[in-house]
């Protein structure tokens, strides 16, 4: 029987959540930026795969640095 | 009450910050005001320790890397405590974190198992035997050549048939599977290899007598040795070799823990996020190990600019650099006459906005006080005065 893997659980893998259209625009005016600036996340990541995220949606990544408790990171998704 | 206190202070000092200074709090059992103290000084302390706009990280964080650099052994191989996985460390592992290398020099991987079987030693011995790689000549005493039935005989051990839990059918069938124009049979102890070809020479039986010492039987490929190690109360297995997509599908394996040292494989299982992650972890284990210390944030640094492309970039002229937008920034770097040659031919233009161009042109670099361009509105019309 193969066995199921949850990416997510992964002690490298942080929590990623994605972004409403609403959201990821308030993104924008917030830091003054265009979508173009942002950094990337692959449609194909293997982290994204059950957001069901199409090309152009925002991906909020809260990672567990060292510095920081759930530091808050965005990309956006890409064409592969 | 003092929650509310805490609760004004969330955007102006990290989650960790003030978490560590409610549990101080708690401790020494300050009073509200002298807690609103602390608060208001580390605000303070944290504004100032702030890096401030203009200021030029990169070259800040490419200091911090290179001076403890110089000081890093050049000594490629160490062997890992009493065990005989060698792995690459000091300054070419790091020059092989951050180019990025596809093909590692010491791929390895910490294989953790699942709470049922990683604290019994036979188990995990039996696991570890599962997930090595078994090529025939492993297996086999020795191989010999019938020269009147021009064929292959194949001597199995069978004690280590027995460690493995093989049978010689099995290996038969794995040697059809993996071996073409062959067939393989059982003859008693003995496997017979044979061509499939009508035409058969002792010179092609030799060669596959060759070949077939090299073929895989069973375990995971890619992994060349394993290594139990005790690491508080239970057993992790180290690697030689790394294969983290196969091993992570092994039903004893623990999934969640098990990690490798090639970027590039994190990057396809797990995704960029984790492949920054495990950048970071492991550009911090060559520098700790080397008893240095380089602040954490110029390693953070350095992987989020390698990871921003949503795959893994190096720092060479075919990664990160290679991108900048300037001509003459990429030229600064590596091979010059090639990047100049080719921006001549098709016209490029350099607009003059970074470090390295303008250092070559002696003007002055848009850095710290040289970041702000000064506007001023003119009589009749907005005019921006251009650079001096």
């Amino acid at each position: 029987m193969p066995k199921t893997i949850k990416i997510q659980d992964h002690i490298l893998v942080p929590k990623h959540v994605l972004l409403t259209k609403e959201e990821a625009q308030a993104l924008f005016s917030k830091y003054n930026i265009t979508p173009s600036q942002m950094p990337m996340i692959s449609a194909k990541d293997p982290a994204i795969k059950e957001l069901n995220a199409e090309v152009g949606d925002v991906i909020k990544v809260l990672r567990n640095s060292q510095t920081e408790k759930d530091a808050v990171f965005f990309r956006i998704v890409k064409a592969d | 009450m003092e929650e509310q206190l805490f609760k004004d202070y969330e955007g102006k000092l990290t989650k960790k910050i003030i978490e560590e200074v409610k549990a101080e709090v708690k401790e020494q059992g300050l009073t509200k005001d002298q807690t609103k103290k602390v608060l208001e000084y580390l605000k303070e302390e944290y504004d100032t320790a702030k890096i401030s706009p203009g200021e030029a990280i990169g070259i800040l964080t490419a200091e911090s890397f290179g001076e403890p650099g110089t000081q890093m052994t050049l000594n490629v191989f160490h062997f890992a405590g009493v065990a005989e996985v060698s792995v690459t460390q000091g300054l070419p592992r790091l020059i092989e974190i951050l180019d990025a290398r596809k093909e590692i020099s010491t791929p390895s991987m910490e294989i953790y198992l699942k709470k049922g079987v990683s604290k019994d030693m036979a188990e995990v011995k039996r696991v570890a035997a599962l997930i090595k790689e078994t090529k025939l000549n492993e297996i086999a005493t020795e191989f010999s050549i019938d020269l009147t039935k021009l064929q292959v005989e194949v001597q199995l051990n069978q004690h280590r048939l027995k460690d493995l839990k093989l049978k010689p059918d099995q290996v038969a069938e794995a040697l059809n599977a993996n071996m073409k124009g062959v067939k393989a049979s059982v003859n008693g102890e003995k496997i017979i290899i044979k061509t499939k070809a009508e035409e058969n020479e002792l010179m092609e039986t030799y060669k596959i007598k060759e070949k077939s010492k090299e073929v895989f039987i069973k375990g995971v490929k890619g992994i060349t040795q394993v290594l139990p190690v005790k690491n508080n109360e239970e057993y992790v297995i180290i690697t030689a070799g790394s294969n983290l997509k196969d091993v992570i599908e092994i039903e004893e394996v623990d999934e969640t823990r098990t990690t490798t040292n090639s970027l590039f494989e994190v990057l396809k299982v797990f995704g960029v996020e984790a492949a920054r992650q495990n950048i970071i972890r492991e550009a911090q284990r060559v520098i700790e190990d080397q008893g240095l210390d380089v602040d954490i944030r110029h390693i953070m640094f350095i992987a989020d600019a390698m990871t921003t492309s949503g795959t893994i970039k190096g720092i060479t002229r075919s990664g990160i650099t290679g991108e900048k937008k300037s001509v003459l920034a990429r030229a600064s770097f590596e091979t010059p006459l090639k990047h100049l040659i080719n921006a001549s031919i098709i016209g490029e233009e350099d607009d003059l906005n970074s470090v390295i161009e303008n250092v070559m042109l002696n003007q002055p670099v848009p850095l710290g006080t040289g970041l702000p361009e000064l506007v001023t509105r003119g009589k009749k019309e907005t005019a921006k005065e251009g650079k001096k």
